[in-house]
């Protein structure tokens, strides 16, 4: 484990009364830095935290915000549950697909985009919604979809998935 | 229009409460003061018992009386804020976390000092990055003004609050899920007893509050338990957000008197219907909840009224499917909801979930049969009351409701091969 990151766990270790605690918070930290969780990241949580890395892969997998393969410069997650069907998402969701050539869960093949349909996301009274790296984006049609999209081009984001 | 006053709304639109001098300059943090100078713990938790305040999370769980179940033997307790709102049609707490965020850090205090908690965490959902900055950044400005942190207010009373990120699981929601979430491990249930009261985080006394009940705890305590009692029903009594959304002219979050009709809620607060639609189905709370109909609109909006409807207030995510809304597709959108969000361990949450949303979606695609009805008819029986938490019932409610009230549509489903009101449509354009 770099110095730099090992520090960092030490300081997330010292918020709880035991080190597990600290498990999903240092993945956090690396997947920002990585774009997303290396099992290098895993092997250093193991070692930070004392269980396997079976055990934190295990835990890694329960939880949808942590990537165990690269994903794209821009995670686009679009709501797919009830209040934004109703407002449109299925016509919002298959005009993205298009536009991006790609399907849900899928990066594109230059590695910019990746696309995942995701459940509510708290924001029912703007549907349909989505996040594009954890920034919500309200009352999102195919119009203005590429208005956003130019924005993401215009300004990339860092990094990808902000841990704090 | 409602003329309701908002109490723990009060202000949020009007001006920047996340701000520590303009929440102060509106009497932020003056019943905290009133606490630490005049009040016992025991003197707080009493008033809170008395104004009959239930649980805002989705229970409706008396909050005096989930406070009074820690154990009195000297281990440490904690105090864990529930901001992990992921029930489909929910978005109260994310605007309570993002737009009052000093408020909730008051009545988290007030709370932690009513139960002589010394620690407490929130625990903050994944998604709600922004909220998540905007609380840590509130907190600090709390810290500095020594309203948490070490000897409070010049008093005995110290708490320190940790901001845990959660990264991505509706189940997460469910306390004791979210006590090993903070533990570090997967986020699945714990069998039941022992409570959080009893062995919770870290195996120690815990209580679990919701963001919404902890904002309302400073509010009893500064206006004082018969006020907040006397505002609507007797056994569930209070104000209450209600997140309106769907098909409705005006979706958005209103506080309500609880024991106000379905009715007012969508035409008084809810701007009503769209022009031209007529009123199908509603989910009074949230994704477990059953749906009711167009002749259920006068029922009043409480725990208990919806209760004896055999649906439930949960957490307030009232969503209103009109005409135009297809049940056999609501219906597709909510059994995949809780397919993707089981955790796994008990079988007829993992399997029945699975199979139930495999054969919704047939249904839809209209590759559905008359065998799959017929299954979906009865499995309701062997699914729900099975698990260990509440996720695993809370597949079929809505589900079982729409069948029962619109037998029709799905069986048109089968024999037209997929949606008669999307073709319906399709003729029209």
């Amino acid at each position: 484990m770099t110095p730099e990151r090992l520090a960092r766990g030490q300081e997330l270790v010292a918020r709880y009364p035991k080190p597990q605690s600290a498990l999903v918070p240092f993945l956090q930290y690396c997947q920002e830095q990585d774009g997303y969780v290396t099992a290098q990241a895993m092997r250093d949580a193991a070692e930070l935290v004392g269980i396997t890395p079976g055990e934190v892969e295990s835990i890694a997998s329960f939880y949808t915000l942590l990537f165990k393969e690269p994903v794209g410069k821009h995670i686009i997650q679009v709501c797919r549950t009830l209040s934004c069907m109703l407002g449109g998402a299925e016509d919002l969701q298959s005009y993205i697909k298009r536009k991006l050539g790609i399907g849900h869960l899928e990066t594109s093949a230059d590695g910019q985009y990746y696309y995942e349909e995701v459940e509510c996301l708290a924001a029912c009274d703007r549907a349909p919604c989505l996040q594009h790296n954890l920034e919500y984006h309200y009352d999102v049609t195919p119009a203005n979809f590429d208005q956003l999209l130019e924005s993401w081009q215009a300004a990339p984001p860092q990094p990808v998935m902000p841990a704090e | 229009m409602p003329t309701f006053e908002p109490v723990i709304m009060k202000g949020i639109g009007e001006m920047d409460l996340a701000d520590i001098d303009v929440y102060e300059r509106g009497g932020g943090f003056s019943v905290l003061r009133k606490v630490m100078r005049e009040m016992t713990p025991d003197a707080v938790a009493a008033v809170v018992t008395e104004s009959n305040l239930r649980g805002r999370g989705g229970a409706g769980f008396p909050t005096g009386r989930k406070w009074s179940f820690l154990p009195k033997d000297g281990r440490p307790r904690y105090l864990v804020c529930n901001c992990d709102e992921a029930e489909p049609g929910t978005f109260k707490d994310r605007m309570l976390l993002e737009k009052t965020p000093l408020q909730l850090i008051e009545g988290l205090v007030i709370s932690a000092y009513a139960m002589g908690a010394k620690q407490a965490y929130t625990y903050i959902r994944g998604e709600f990055l922004e909220g998540s900055r905007i609380f840590r950044r509130a907190l600090a400005a709390a810290h500095s003004r020594n309203y948490v942190g070490d000897r409070i207010l010049g008093s005995d009373f110290s708490l320190d609050i940790v901001v845990h990120r959660g990264s991505g699981a509706y189940i997460c929601g469910e306390e004791t899920a979210q006590l090993e979430s903070i533990e570090g491990r997967r986020g699945e249930p714990r069998l039941k007893p022992p409570f959080p009261a009893i062995a919770g985080l870290y195996g120690m006394p815990t209580v679990v509050n919701n963001v919404e009940t902890l904002c309302y705890v400073k509010h009893i305590v500064d206006r004082g338990a018969q006020w907040f009692a006397k505002i609507g029903p007797e056994k569930s009594p209070g104000p209450k957000i209600m997140s309106v959304s769907g098909h409705v002219r005006k979706p958005g979050n209103y506080e309500i008197p609880l024991g106000i009709s379905a009715r007012e809620l969508i035409e008084e607060y809810g701007g009503g219907l769209l022009p031209g639609r007529t009123l199908k189905a509603f989910q009074p709370g949230g994704a477990s909840s059953a749906a009711l109909f167009e002749e259920d609109i006068d029922v009043a909006i409480d725990f208990d009224s919806l209760a004896a409807k055999r649906t439930m207030l949960g957490s307030g995510g009232f969503v209103v499917m009109d005409d135009t809304a297809c049940m056999v597709n609501c219906a597709r959108t909510l059994t995949r909801f809780f397919e993707h969000e089981s955790c796994g361990q008990c079988t007829p949450c993992r399997e029945g979930g699975q199979w139930v949303a495999r054969m919704v979606a047939r249904l839809e695609a209209g590759e559905g049969s008359e065998e799959d009805l017929r299954v979906l008819n009865v499995i309701n029986n062997t699914i729900t009351g099975t698990n260990l938490c509440p996720l695993g019932d809370s597949i079929m409610p809505f589900l079982a409701s729409v069948l029962k009230r619109f037998p029709d549509e799905f069986a048109a489903h089968v024999a037209h091969g997929g949606c008669p009101l999307k073709r319906m449509a399709a003729v029209v354009a």
